[in-house]
């Protein structure tokens, strides 16, 4: 074999391994921005599995229809109602009662009240949270103010309907629902 | 057979060594041993530039009470302290030791793709040079914890949040950069005769890490780029006025940070696994089941991230189902310290630095592992969950763990990367030092922990006075020890004993074949692989 034969040769080794390493590149930077993607996927894929298995303490965010045959009057369970403003949205939110007993499966109706304490409009969105997070699934919300945004212009002060009930197929473990609503501001959000 | 390599290749280094002199040859290097010295002093420069950092941490702990900095910016030292050295100091290391090793222990001429492995170091001091800046600015640096917790990072952010983000881009396009390099070397690049389970081990972990590393730093893009327009663009990924769900945030964040830390501690099994074998004389005890632990570490590792947020309000179902995930990590886990105990055993062990940090590594992750067994109990987490006594178990895990094997292999290669044996007395003063020093800074700090210091914070209750005392004390030492270590480099550098081929004689594997310093070019052309 001569020199030249020699050269032809390496450079034959060279380009095939240069083929090798590329295609080895191609699928590896492939997975790169597979995972990329998946990492976004996350998002719808965490609501969905929130949705399915009612982690986490999302309710619902339409409204539900009532359809409870008989109402479990054996039971009682006790739903409490917190309310917290986020921070930058000077406004009054409190519910107009703190804790209600309520039979599985009736259908009642409570009050929070809520002022725009400032002198600007404001467009506040409240949500809300459910503890323990499994009983989220169960407790159903017929009306709520949470379902649309609510406009309050300087100084004004409204009542909002909460009508719910707690469906009877609640694990007997649980005695006691908290639900708790976050006010936040989308004024800017809204807008845009 | 073994000389004809070696002759082979200072034949080829006579004609090939092309290499350019002063600050180019470094800038413009494809050159795996370069690029791997530089990661490697990267690395070390920013270990002192962390570790800076918690003396400021450490000294205003030393006593209860604020001293020395504010609240605010004392937050802007925990969070740059763990960015750094997660992504600064442990992670190039151990690219640095892929570097320089890998092609050399597969019996390759180099890693598969140079030119990337120019970029993928030289943009790293730019990656940190972002985030240091924000330092020096009217806002500050990050402060929400190097967790980046949403909201903390979004709504309440001091305005640090874009340096924060695109500095993590460049760490992680580096870092997925280097570790396709890993994959294309070791699956293409291994000399004739090499199979897989023929690998040194310390490769296989590499391997592995590299698919790891793969496989989740585009999520951490993907999480800190929702960040990014959750502050900026006005998107809701995280912020539940607008549908988002904060809780997401940490999903998604521990689905990187999980794998995350065994990206960091698998390399580590690599070296003493390579260390251990070398002082005992004998052969690793067990190595398909290594291959194999390793492996199954690294799958459980997407398996198990919720364990980091059990006081979210998990149902009972989720919080058992990681608990279980996680327990099961320490069966494979213990394979690998059985297997080190068994190399160990009735070895004719010898006790030269690199072993006695091996052996310390050994002890100390083990109790580092412990600790995070008890972390994982779903019950008693809700007392343990942000305390000191999770400071402790992670510090046990990443610096008697990750950096003391960082450590062992430094020593152990040094003569092959110097050309030199470092001093022996002066290196057994660093490890001594450090021993007694780490355990001083850490142990206290499970007591802390357990006490109900929480961690994060710049002040504390009187009772924990005393424990915090010793602990800065520890803290101090440790980092002044950590000089030792640079100047047993740098002689070793500049001059010292002549090392042979190989120094150590129970060492085994290609890199001991070629010469001491290790030639510019190494294995031009392949060696053979005996059976």
């Amino acid at each position: 074999m001569n020199k030249g034969d020699e050269l032809q040769n390496t450079n034959d080794k060279d380009i095939s391994a240069n083929k090798q390493n590329s295609k080895v590149v191609k699928k590896l930077v492939l997975i790169v921005f597979g995972m990329f993607g998946f990492g976004f996927a996350l998002v719808p894929l965490y609501d969905v599995f929130c949705d399915i298995t009612g982690l986490n303490g999302k309710t619902s965010t339409t409204a539900a229809t009532y359809n409870v045959e008989q109402v479990d009057t054996k039971r009682v369970v006790t739903v409490q109602f917190i309310s917290r403003t986020a921070q930058g949205i000077p406004w009054k939110f409190e519910p107009m009662i703190r804790e209600i007993k309520v039979h599985p499966g009736e259908v009642k109706i409570v009050k929070f009240y809520a002022k725009n304490e400032s002198t600007r409009d404001i467009i506040g969105q409240a949500v809300p949270s459910v503890s323990p997070g499994l009983a989220a699934a169960y407790f159903q919300k017929i009306e709520c103010f949470c379902f649309t945004q609510q406009p309050l212009k300087a100084n004004e002060e409204v009542e909002m309907a909460l009508q719910f009930y707690v469906d009877p197929e609640l694990s007997e473990d649980i005695a006691t629902i908290t639900l708790s609503y976050t006010l936040y501001d989308v004024t800017g959000k809204v807008e845009s | 057979m073994t000389t004809d390599v070696i002759e082979q290749d200072s034949h080829d280094e006579h004609h090939d060594d092309h290499k350019m002199k002063g600050i180019k040859r470094w800038l413009y290097t494809t050159n795996h041993k370069d690029i791997g010295t530089l990661y490697l002093w990267f690395a070390f420069i920013m270990l002192l530039t962390g570790g800076a950092l918690a003396m400021v941490i450490r000294a205003e702990l030393f006593q209860p009470g604020l001293q020395i900095v504010e609240p605010d910016f004392f937050n802007q030292l925990t969070t740059v302290h763990g960015l750094i050295m997660v992504f600064g100091a442990i992670m190039p290391a151990f690219t640095g030791f892929a570097n320089w090793m890998i092609p050399m222990m597969v019996g390759a001429p180099d890693m598969a793709l140079p030119r990337m492995n120019n970029w993928s170091f030289w943009i790293l001091p730019f990656a940190f040079a972002i985030l240091l800046s924000s330092f020096f600015m009217e806002s500050g640096a990050p402060n929400f914890g190097w967790t980046f917790y949403a909201p903390l990072s979004t709504t309440y952010s001091n305005g640090s949040t874009a340096f924060f983000v695109f500095a993590v881009h460049i760490m992680g396009i580096s870092s997925i950069m280097g570790a396709i390099n890993i994959v294309v070397t070791i699956m293409n690049m291994r000399a004739p005769g090499m199979t897989y389970m023929k690998m040194p081990l310390f490769v296989w972990t590499f391997f592995i890490t590299a698919y790891l590393l793969i496989a989740v730093m585009p999520v951490l893009a993907g999480v800190v780029t929702m960040l990014l327009t959750d502050t900026y663009f006005g998107t809701s990924f995280f912020n539940a006025a607008g549908g988002g769900d904060p809780v997401l945030f940490q999903h998604i964040f521990w689905f990187f940070g999980h794998p995350e830390v065994y990206i960091m501690i698998l390399p580590a099994f690599g070296i003493v696994s390579t260390i251990i074998p070398a002082f005992a004389r004998k052969k690793l005890f067990g190595y398909s089941s290594m291959v194999y632990a390793t492996a199954s570490i690294a799958i459980l590792s997407f398996l198990v991230w919720a364990h980091h947020m059990f006081t979210t309000g998990m149902p009972l179902f989720g919080e058992l189902f990681f608990m279980y995930c996680t327990m099961l990590i320490a069966v494979p886990t213990g394979v690998k310290v059985f297997n080190w105990v068994a190399t160990m055993w009735r070895g004719s062990m010898s006790f030269e630095t690199p072993m006695l940090f091996s052996i310390a590594f050994v002890i100390l992750f083990t109790i580092g592992g412990f600790s995070g067994l008890m972390l994982a109990l779903t019950p008693v987490d809700f007392q343990y969950h942000d305390t000191y006594f999770v400071v402790a178990h992670f510090h046990y895990v990443l610096v008697t763990g990750s950096l003391f094997s960082i450590y062992a292999g430094a020593y152990f290669w040094l003569p092959k990367w110097t050309g030199h044996m470092y001093n022996e007395s002066l290196a057994k003063w660093h490890f001594w030092c450090s021993l007694i020093s780490v355990n001083l800074l850490f142990f206290p700090m499970h007591f802390l922990g357990l006490a109900g210091m929480p961690r994060r914070i710049p002040d504390y209750a009187l009772q924990f006075a005393d424990f915090n005392k010793w602990v800065s004390i520890g803290g101090f030492a440790f980092g002044l020890s950590q000089l030792i270590f640079l100047a047993v480099v740098i002689k070793c550098i500049k001059g010292g004993e002549k090392a042979p081929a190989k120094p150590w004689d129970g060492a085994e594997g290609l890199e001991w074949t070629v010469a001491s310093p290790a030639p510019y070019h190494t294995f031009s052309t392949p060696p053979k692989i005996e059976d």
